[in-house]
C-alpha cells in the first residue's frame, strides 16, 4: 500500500451510546491510521474500551459519525457483510482465552481461514494453509513438536502467541489486540511485544493495541487516550 | 463442513454431560419404540390366538363373551349347545370339519377342556401352526389327558402321572372327581396361546365324571370309573364348537344361517374380526403406556435443553472467539443446532440398539414365558415415524438455546465474558 491509499482506519466524529444512556459511552473526535502504523489505546477498566473495539470491528455500529475501514463505510455494509469485511481484514487477539480448547495449535491457527476466503485465498498464494500456518508459528518461536499438539497444554504466553499467529494468517490489514500482554508477567510481555511488532511489521499490518499500561505506550508510534466514562455497561466484562 | 467438523470436536470436549443427555434420549426412544414393539407383538400374538378357524358357535351370546369362553377360556358360556344341534348344523354341506369344546371343570385353576382328537388335527394358531406334542401322545382312551405346556411345567406333572379334575371352576374337596382319576398321555409343546393353560380331555371323558352328577351335585347312585365305561358316554350337550369352512367364500352365508337357526337361539362369530374388536377394547393401555413413554421423551429433551443451555455459559468464550475470527451469527446458531442434532442422532441410534439389544436378551425369556416369539424385524414405518418426530422435537427445543447464542452473541460481540 502507498500512502496515496486511503486511510487503513479513519473515524469521523464517532460517538457511540448504549440505548437508555445519558452520556456517550465512546466519542471519538477524529481519528486517521495509514498503513503499518501502531496506535496505543489507553484506557481504564469502564473507559469503553470494549464498545471502541467493537465498533472498530463492525460488531456495533456508531450512534453518530462514520467509520471507514481501508475505504468502506462499516455502516454502508449488512451485518452479514460486516461479519465478512471482519473475517477478511481484521484479525483479533483477546486478553486470554484465544484459542478453542478443543483444537490443536495449527487448527486453531487455520481455522481464521474457514471463514474467509480472502484469507485463505492469501495464505495459499506461496504455499498450502497449513505451511503459512506453521511458517507463522515458528517466526513466533512456536516449535514445530507443538503445532499438533493440544493448546490446553500451553502456558499462557505461548497461547498469547499463537493467537498473534491466528490473527495474522491471510495477512489481515488491522490487527486489533485487546490487553493482549495483561496475563503475562514483564519478562514474557516484553518478549510477546517484540515478537508481535516484529511480526505486524513484517507484514506492513495497522496496529490497534489496547492496554491500561501506560508503560508500553512508548513502543508505540501513536497513542491516544479513551476518556472515563459513566457507562458501566461497557465494563462489565472486564476484570 | 468446517462447521460440522468444529460441532464434533466441540462435543467431544464435553463428552461427559452430552454422553448423559445421549443416554438419557436412548432411554427414552427405547421405551418408545420398545412400547410400540411391544404392542404389535401383542396385536399379532392376540390375533394369532386362533387361525384357520372359520367361525366359532355357541349358545346365543355376544361374540365377544362367546370367544373369551370359547378361546381365552374365560367367564362362562350362558348356554349350552344341544349335541343334536351340534350334529345337524355340522353336517351341512359347507362345513369341512367341526371340533367340538366342553368346558365347565378344572384342575387346579386351569381350565378343563373336552374335545375330541379333531381338536389336534384341526386346531391352528399363529402362522397356521399346529399344535405339537412335547412328550406323549393324543388322547384315546376316556380317562386320558393331555396338558398344555404350562399346565405341566407349573404343576410338575410328566406323562404317566394321575390327576383328578373338580367339578366347575374352583378346587373343592367335595367337587373333585376323585373318584375317577386321568392319566397324562401327552404334553403339548409351548404355544402362546390359552391352550398352554388348558386340560385336555375326550368329550367321553367329561362324560364319564358327571354320569352320576345331577345339576351339579353328585347323584345318590355313586358309579366308579370302570362302571362309568358301560354306559353311553356320548355327550348330551357342547358348550361350542369350532368350524372349518370349504371355502372361506362360504363364511358370511354360514354365519348368518347359524344365526337364524330355528331349533335353539345360536351364535356365530369369525373369530379374527371379534379378536380384532377386542383389541380395541383392551388396547386403550397401550395408548396410556404410549403416552408415558412421551412423557419420558419429554422430560429426556427438557434434560438435553437443561445441559446445552448450562454449557452455553461455558461455550460463551468460545462463541466470541469465533466471532472475531468471522464466524456469522449464523454459524453460532448452526453450531448449536448441529450439535443438538449430533446429540440426538447419536441418542435415536444408541436408543435403537439397546431396543434390540433388549429383544436380543429378552426374546428367549419371553417366548419360553409367554410362547411370544419376539419378531426380529427391522424397525417400521411407526417407528421410524416416532424416531424422525423425536429429530424434530430435539431441533424444535434446540432452537431456544439456539436463538438465546444468537443473542448473545450478537450482544457480546467480542468481548470475552469470562
Amino acid at each position: 500500500m502507498t500512502v496515496s491509499d486511503p486511510a487503513v482506519i479513519d473515524l469521523d466524529h464517532v460517538t457511540f451510546r448504549w440505548p437508555g444512556q445519558e452520556t456517550d459511552t465512546v466519542a471519538i473526535e477524529e481519528l486517521q491510521l495509514q498503513s503499518g502504523e501502531h496506535l496505543f489505546v489507553r484506557g481504564p477498566s469502564g473507559s469503553g474500551k470494549t464498545t471502541f473495539l467493537n465498533l472498530l470491528a463492525g460488531i456495533n455500529l456508531p450512534t453518530g459519525g462514520k467509520i471507514r475501514l481501508l475505504g468502506t463505510d462499516l455502516a454502508s455494509l449488512s451485518p452479514s457483510k460486516r461479519d465478512r469485511f471482519r473475517a477478511d481484514h481484521i484479525g483479533v487477539v483477546f486478553q486470554q482465552f484465544n484459542l478453542l480448547p478443543y483444537l490443536t495449535m495449527l487448527e486453531n491457527v487455520t481455522l481464521s481461514c474457514a471463514f474467509s476466503p480472502r484469507k485463505k485465498a492469501h495464505a495459499v498464494k506461496s504455499c498450502d494453509i497449513a505451511a503459512s500456518a506453521r511458517h507463522l508459528l515458528r517466526s513466533l518461536n512456536l516449535a514445530d513438536e507443538l503445532h499438533n499438539a493440544s493448546v490446553s497444554k500451553l502456558s499462557v504466553g505461548q497461547q498469547q502467541r499463537v493467537a498473534v499467529a491466528r490473527a495474522l494468517i491471510g495477512g489481515p490489514e488491522i490487527l486489533i489486540a485487546d490487553e493482549p500482554t495483561s496475563a503475562l508477567d514483564a519478562d514474557n510481555r516484553d518478549r510477546f511485544l517484540d515478537l508481535l511488532f516484529q511480526e505486524v511489521e513484517a507484514k506492513s499490518c495497522t496496529l490497534v493495541f489496547v492496554s491500561h499500561d501506560q508503560q508500553l505506550a512508548k513502543r508505540f508510534t501513536r497513542s491516544i487516550e479513551l476518556t472515563e466514562a459513566s457507562s458501566d455497561r461497557t465494563s462489565g466484562g472486564e476484570q | 463442513m468446517t462447521l460440522l467438523r468444529l460441532a464434533l470436536k466441540s462435543a467431544r470436549f464435553r463428552r461427559v454431560s452430552l454422553l448423559l443427555t445421549v443416554l438419557s434420549i436412548a432411554i427414552s426412544v427405547t421405551l418408545l419404540l420398545g412400547v410400540d414393539k411391544t404392542n404389535k407383538e401383542a396385536k399379532s400374538s392376540l390375533l394369532n390366538t386362533v387361525s384357520e378357524t372359520d367361525l366359532i358357535v355357541g349358545a346365543r351370546s355376544g361374540p365377544t363373551n362367546l370367544l373369551l369362553y370359547s378361546v381365552f377360556r374365560v367367564g362362562n358360556a350362558t348356554n349350552n349347545v344341544s349335541w343334536e344341534t351340534y350334529e345337524e348344523l355340522a353336517a351341512m354341506e359347507e362345513i369341512a370339519w367341526t371340533v367340538p369344546i366342553s368346558l365347565g371343570d378344572s384342575h387346579r385353576g386351569f381350565r378343563v377342556m373336552g374335545t375330541t382328537g379333531d381338536y389336534f388335527e384341526h386346531y391352528r394358531y399363529g402362522d397356521k401352526q399346529p399344535l405339537t406334542l412335547k412328550n406323549g401322545k393324543q388322547f384315546d382312551e376316556v380317562y386320558d389327558t393331555v396338558l398344555g405346556a404350562d399346565v405341566a411345567r407349573s404343576l410338575g406333572y410328566s406323562v404317566g402321572d394321575k390327576i383328578v379334575l373338580s367339578h366347575g371352576l374352583v378346587s373343592a374337596d367335595f367337587a373333585d372327581h376323585k373318584d375317577k382319576p386321568f392319566t397324562v398321555v401327552g404334553i403339548l409343546e409351548k404355544t402362546g396361546t390359552p391352550v398352554d393353560r388348558t386340560v385336555h380331555v375326550s368329550l367321553a371323558g367329561i362324560e364319564a365324571i358327571h354320569i352320576d352328577w345331577q345339576g351339579g351335585a353328585r347323584s345318590a347312585v355313586q358309579l366308579d370309573a370302570q362302571q362309568a365305561l358301560q354306559f353311553d358316554l356320548t355327550p348330551t350337550s357342547i358348550t361350542a364348537f369350532m368350524v372349518g369352512l370349504e371355502n372361506k367364500a362360504f363364511t358370511f352365508r354360514v354365519q348368518r344361517e347359524i344365526n337364524e337357526y330355528n331349533d335353539e337361539p345360536m351364535s356365530a362369530i369369525i373369530p379374527g374380526a371379534t379378536l380384532a374388536e377386542f383389541w380395541r377394547t383392551i388396547s386403550t393401555i397401550e395408548q396410556i403406556l404410549f403416552v408415558i413413554s412421551g412423557f419420558v421423551l419429554v422430560a429426556g429433551l427438557l434434560g438435553m435443553l437443561t445441559t446445552i443451555l448450562s454449557t452455553l455459559n461455558e461455550r460463551r468464550r468460545e462463541i466470541a472467539v469465533l466471532r472475531a475470527i468471522g464466524a456469522r451469527a449464523i454459524h453460532v446458531v448452526l453450531l448449536i443446532l448441529l450439535e443438538i442434532l449430533l446429540v440426538v442422532f447419536a441418542g435415536c441410534v444408541a436408543g435403537v440398539a439397546m431396543l434390540y439389544g433388549l429383544l436380543a436378551v429378552g426374546r428367549p425369556i419371553i417366548a419360553d414365558r409367554f410362547g411370544v416369539n419376539l419378531a426380529y424385524s427391522w424397525l417400521d414405518q411407526t417407528q421410524l415415524t416416532i424416531l424422525v418426530s423425536v429429530i424434530l422435537g430435539a431441533v424444535l427445543v434446540g432452537l431456544i438455546p439456539a436463538f438465546i447464542a444468537y443473542r448473545r452473541s450478537l450482544q457480546d460481540g467480542l468481548a470475552l465474558k469470562v
